[in-house]
Formats: structure tokens, sequence, C-alpha cells
């Protein structure tokens, strides 16, 4: 086994080499924290509880860099766009303008680039980059906060209801490169806004997106979040997101996770105020010998909120997913409404799902579920489609679809929900 | 040629003899009863002949159309015209109604070297039958048979037959569950098929829905062998006098063959 040392020093060296010029004051110091800080974790191991069904070793063994640039991305920003989105397209860590449309959002809302954002809007960023992504205990985070320096900010100013949806699209595309994006999303009381932030990738790159991304929901805010992941078969994608939502905020997230060779997600969601409604959702497709690791955590800390939650992953082939969701009710979130369910349905003999559902519940007068399901197509079902005319094929995409459906139908920006179906159907 | 022509069939499950040589020949136009107790054997043969592959065929033959049917897959039972209306309809969530039935009428057209019907002349169809058939349209806009009612799942059996169109319609305990007035309309349904070209196969435990599709044969299978046969007074008999006397009269040639 290669000495885990080695890839610290290599990330040290990257460290070192990096541009602080024009950075806000406040910056630098939290970048040299969070490089101190992954120094001292490294990358984490299997005997660390939050990666023990996820080896990381794949990622760590390669001595990735930042992308040299200049690659042409157009054909991959056409593939991967969505028709009639505004879009802030990045191409291995750098912000393409030519293939970006961000100059009319209305009500003052916009979508910039990270970097020019920390030089032209510090003081707007200063309250939220770095304050809800904490990396205390989260090696990847402290990567990517001591080594970003590009991303997209999308700020919605209070009382400002953006109709059509925002596409944030990261292209991963040079063999060897690390990409760190950094997306920061802030919605002020009142506002309204649907961000659909996407990675996806060419099909033969081996590359590593460490992404992290942090979301400010103000009071009476609402915001619809889809994530979703199209790397190549090759690409490491660890992700991390931590959301922050304040009182009567309405928050939903879509995560679909379609690509990578490791795929690991975190999302995060602290419901700081009363009257909050989180939905996380969640959607993995798995073939080949594909690992998808989703970790959700919800965190009611006040009184009379709602989560809900689910989960449902196809796997095939020897494929392999993870699920870990945990619910924390707090002592004073009394009335709390919290619901999680995970369902997998397993396609091969050899694929296989680690699944756990953990709550930690200290207010007594609350209402938590959870439930996880693993299962393979119905038999029964099969041979009533069957018995139908419907050849075996057909009737296995027909309840693969259905499966799928109950997630891809909540989606509500149609383009996306419109690639979703033709992806769910032609994979089955 | 008889369009079903069944000859010494014996079937298994789970190790199990449950079919111990069954002959049975239906021509088109015919209307069949086959009674039975349960565990004779009558839903068996019924989910032998849809291709249930939880059942093992051990001996025996089954030409359909003169065609070995037990080779086939059951989508191509059924798109050579055979249907079985499940004792148990399934229920598939995440499945509309009306997108299932169009897969499957256009599975089975295509079989049969037909076009695909569009959106508009499949919905001209379906309307049509829902007429026939006294079927609530807000059916079609639900899950297949999920949370549907007993009644309900089994008219929209019914309901799939008259779409599908099936040259053999084999009816499992149709009837089992189902009030008198469902009996009714279902048999309304069935009887609306009833033409030359066709057959039917109506498995039963009770007589009661025979008074409605009249059958022109009656068979009486015990212990997965059919030990009687007669026209459809047969089924007031064994209505009144129950199945004991067969079963008696069927214990004494085994006794003699021993």
């Amino acid at each position: 086994m290669a000495s885990m040392t080695a890839p610290v020093d290599h990330y040290s060296a990257l460290f070192a080499r990096r541009e602080s010029a024009g950075l806000p004051a406040w910056l630098p110091p939290l970048q040299r924290a969070a490089h101190s800080r992954f120094a001292e974790l490294g990358f984490p191991t299997r005997r660390d509880e939050e990666w023990r069904f996820t080896d990381i070793r794949p990622i760590a063994e390669v001595p990735f860099r930042p992308a040299s640039g200049g690659a042409d991305a157009g054909a991959l920003a056409a593939e991967f766009g969505f028709g009639g989105l505004a879009q802030i397209v990045f191409v291995d860590g750098r912000y393409a303008p030519e293939l970006s449309s961000i100059d009319e959002l209305p009500g003052g809302a916009k979508v910039v680039p990270l970097s020019g954002a920390l030089r032209s809007h510090a003081a707007l960023l200063e309250p939220h980059l770095g304050r809800y992504a904490a990396f205390e205990r989260e090696p990847f985070v402290a990567l990517n906060t001591a080594l970003f320096a590009e991303g997209a900010f999308l700020h919605v100013p209070r009382g400002v209801a953006m109709a059509e949806p925002i596409h944030i699209l990261y292209l991963a595309t040079e063999d060897g490169a690390m990409i760190t994006p950094r997306t920061l999303i802030v919605a002020d009381e009142g506002s309204q806004a649907t961000v659909v932030e996407s990675y996806a990738g060419s099909g033969t790159a081996v590359t590593f997106t460490n992404a992290v991304t942090e979301v400010a929901v103000a009071e009476r805010a609402f915001v619809d979040h889809y994530k979703l992941q199209r790397e190549g078969d090759r690409a490491f994608h660890i992700a991390q997101m931590k959301v922050n939502l304040k009182a009567q905020s309405v928050f939903s997230s879509h995560s679909i996770t379609l690509g990578a060779a490791i795929a690991r997600n975190d999302v995060t969601a602290y419901l700081g105020g009363r009257h909050i409604e989180c939905t996380l959702n969640g959607l993995y497709l798995g073939h080949g010998s594909r690992l998808i690791d989703n970790h959700t955590a919800i965190d009611h800390a006040m009184p009379d909120c709602g989560s809900h939650e689910v989960y449902k992953g196809i796997l095939d082939g020897r494929s392999r997913g993870v699920f870990n969701g945990k619910i924390f009710v707090r002592e004073d979130a009394q009335k709390t409404d919290a619901k999680q369910t995970n369902r997998t349905l397993l396609l091969s003999e050899d694929a296989q799902i680690n699944t756990k559902p953990q709550l930690e519940i200290f207010a007594d007068d609350v209402k938590c579920t959870h439930g996880a399901t693993v299962g393979q197509l119905n038999a029964e079902q099969l041979f009533y489609l069957r018995t139908r005319g419907i050849a075996l094929d057909e009737a296995r995409a027909i309840l693969i679809y259905a499966f799928a459906g109950d997630i891809v139908n909540r989606i509500k920006v149609p383009a996306l929900r419109e690639a979703m179906d033709e992806i769910v159907g032609s994979r089955s | 040629m008889a369009l079903l022509e069944i000859r010494g069939l014996t079937a298994e499950a789970d190790g199990k003899k449950i079919l111990k040589g069954v002959d049975l020949t239906v021509n088109a136009g015919e209307v069949h009863a086959i009674m039975g107790v349960n565990g004779s054997g009558k839903s068996t043969l019924a989910n032998v002949l849809a291709g249930r592959e939880a059942y093992k065929v051990t001996g025996g033959e089954v030409l359909y159309k003169g065609q070995d049917l037990l080779e086939m897959e059951p989508e191509e039972r059924a798109g050579e015209g055979l249907f079985l209306a499940f004792q148990y309809p399934v229920e598939i969530p995440g499945v509309n109604n009306t997108y299932f039935l169009k897969a499957a009428l256009n599975a089975i057209r295509k079989y049969q070297g037909q076009e695909p019907l569009d959106a508009v002349q499949f919905m001209a169809l379906v309307k049509e039958k829902l007429k026939i058939l006294h079927i609530d349209p807000s059916l079609l806009q639900r899950p297949v048979n999920e949370g549907f009612s007993g009644g309900e799942k089994k008219r929209n059996e019914i309901f799939q037959l008259a779409v599908l169109d099936p040259q053999l319609a084999i009816l499992d305990e149709t009837d089992s569950g189902l009030d008198i007035d469902a009996i009714k309309s279902v048999s309304e349904g069935v009887n609306a098929l009833r033409s030359p070209d066709r057959a039917v196969v109506v498995v039963t435990h009770y007589q009661r829905i025979l008074r409605y599709i009249v059958p022109d044969f009656v068979h009486v299978l015990l212990d997965g062998r059919i030990v009687l046969s007669g026209g459809k007074e047969l089924a007031q008999k064994v209505d009144t006098e129950g199945f004991e006397w067969l079963e008696a009269q069927a214990r004494q040639p085994a006794l003699a063959g021993n």
C-alpha cells in the first residue's frame, strides 16, 4: 500500500504554489487553516466510520494537479447543457466565458465566477463563504477550502423571484486534472431560485473533482436545487453540499448520480429556524464497477420543521452503493416531522448496497420514520407484463423506469426531467 | 384443427405433483368451464398455459393452433393470441394503466406484423371498450391495479382482454371475491367477446359465473385429472351435489388400479 503521507505532501506543494494576490484579507487565513487541517487529517481511510464502505485509495494514489487548460470544451458544453437555460460553465476548474450566458438576470440577481466575486463583492461573500462548510473533521472539505480558486457565486437579492432556472456546469476533461469547484448560493429573505448544478466529463479522462457547495437560504426564501453528476467512467467525484436554512424557508435538493468511478456525495442541511421545509431526494444509477456513496445529514435544531428524504438507487453489474442518512432532532426541535426512505433495486447478483439510517432524537414530541428496502425486479410484475405481450427486456425497462419515476417526476425543471426520462429509459 | 389441444399434461411445483395427466380439447367458438375445489390443479393448469415459470411441466404436450405452446415465452403466447385473466391481478406502482395497455397492445400488434396504433387510434379503441364494459375512465389514469378494489382489478383484467382481443381467453377464478353485480358486468364483458373465432376457458370453483357465461362444455378437475366432462348441466349438478360424489367415484378406479 502506498504511504498516505505522500499524497498529503503532494497537495501541500500545490497549496504552496497557489496565487493569493488580490484576494480579500479574510480569505488567505481561512485557506491556510484549511490546509493545516488537511495536512493533519490526511485522506480518510476505511477505519474512519464515515468512509467505512468507500476506499478512496485510488484517488490518493494519483498525483492529481491543476489542469494545464486550453481544452476546447464547446462540444461537451453543448452535450451537457440544457438548451434555453442561462448557464455558467467551467472547464477543468476555469471559468469559460465563451460557453456561458449569464448577462441578464432579473431583479439584480447575479451568477458570476467566484474569482471575480471575491474581488468585486468580497463583503457580500464574507458572511457566507467557508461559514457552512466546516472542515475540522472533513478532509475533502479542508482540501477544497485550501485549494479552491474558482467556482460559481449565485446571489438572489431580497424578494427577488427568478422565474428561470440557472445552470452551473462544471466540466472535467483533462487527464490527471484535479478540479476544485467551490459554489456559493445565497438566497436572501423571501427570494426564490432554481439551480441546476451539474458535473460532467468526457469518457476516458481520469479526473478528480473535489467540490464544495454552500447554500444559504434566508428567512422565507425558496431554493430548489438539482445536482446532476455525469462525469466519465474513470473520473473520481467527491462533493459536499452544506445547506443553512433559516425560518420559514423551503429548500429541496435532488441529487442524481449517473457517472464517475467513485462518486461520493455528502448533503448536510442545518434547519436553524422554525417552520422550515427541507426535502433531500436522490437517484443513483450504477453499472460496471462504479461505487456510489451518498451521505446525508439533516439537523433539526428548532421546532415545527419538516424534512422529507427519498433516495433511490438502481445498481447493475458489479456496482456498489452506500447510503447513510442521519437525522438529528435536537432537544428544542419539538414537533419535528422527519421521514427518510432509501430504496435500492439490484439488477445483478454482484451489485450491492450498504444502507444505514441513523436517527438521533433528543426531543420527545416528534414524528420520525425511516425505512430501507433492497430488492430485485418483482418476478410477478415481470410475468404479468409478459403475459400481456411485452417482451422481457421491455418489461424490465418499464419496471426500472417506474421505480425511478417517482424521483424523476418530482423534478420541476422540464429540460432536466426530460433528459432524465431519456437517461433512465435508455439505461434500463 | 383444434385451437387448443392438451394431451397427458403433467406438472409440478416445488417438487409436488399437481397436474397428473390432463387431456382437453378446445375448438374455436367454444366456451369451456373447468371446475374444481382448491388444490385440484385448476389454477396450475391456467398458469402453465400462460407460461408461469414456477410450474415445471414434467410430461405431456400442449398444442395451440398446432404449435408447441410449452416452447413459447409468455410474451410469444400473448402474441399468438392467448390471454390469461389473473386470479390475483398484479399491482404495478409507477406504471400508468394507459401506458401499460398501449405498450401491450402495440407489442402484440408488432408480433402479429401489424402497424402500432398511434395515441389517437389507441384512445378511440379504449373509449369504445370502456363503454361496452361500463368501466370508469379514471381507471386509465391510475397505476396498473395499484389500490384497486378486488372488483376493479377483475374488471381491469376483462378490460385488458377486450382491448387485446385474444383468440383464447383463460379466466382464472375471475369470479372469486366478486359480488353478483360485478360478476354480471364481468360476464357481459366476456360474452361480448364470444365469436366463432374465439374460445374461452373459465376456471372456477363455483357455478355462479356459469349462469352468466354459459359454457358449451364443463369439466371437473380433481387431484390433477379431468374426471368428468359434460354439458352445461354438469355445472348445475356440481353446484347442488358438491364435489364429494365425484371424489368418491374417482377413488374407485384408483383403488382398482392398485
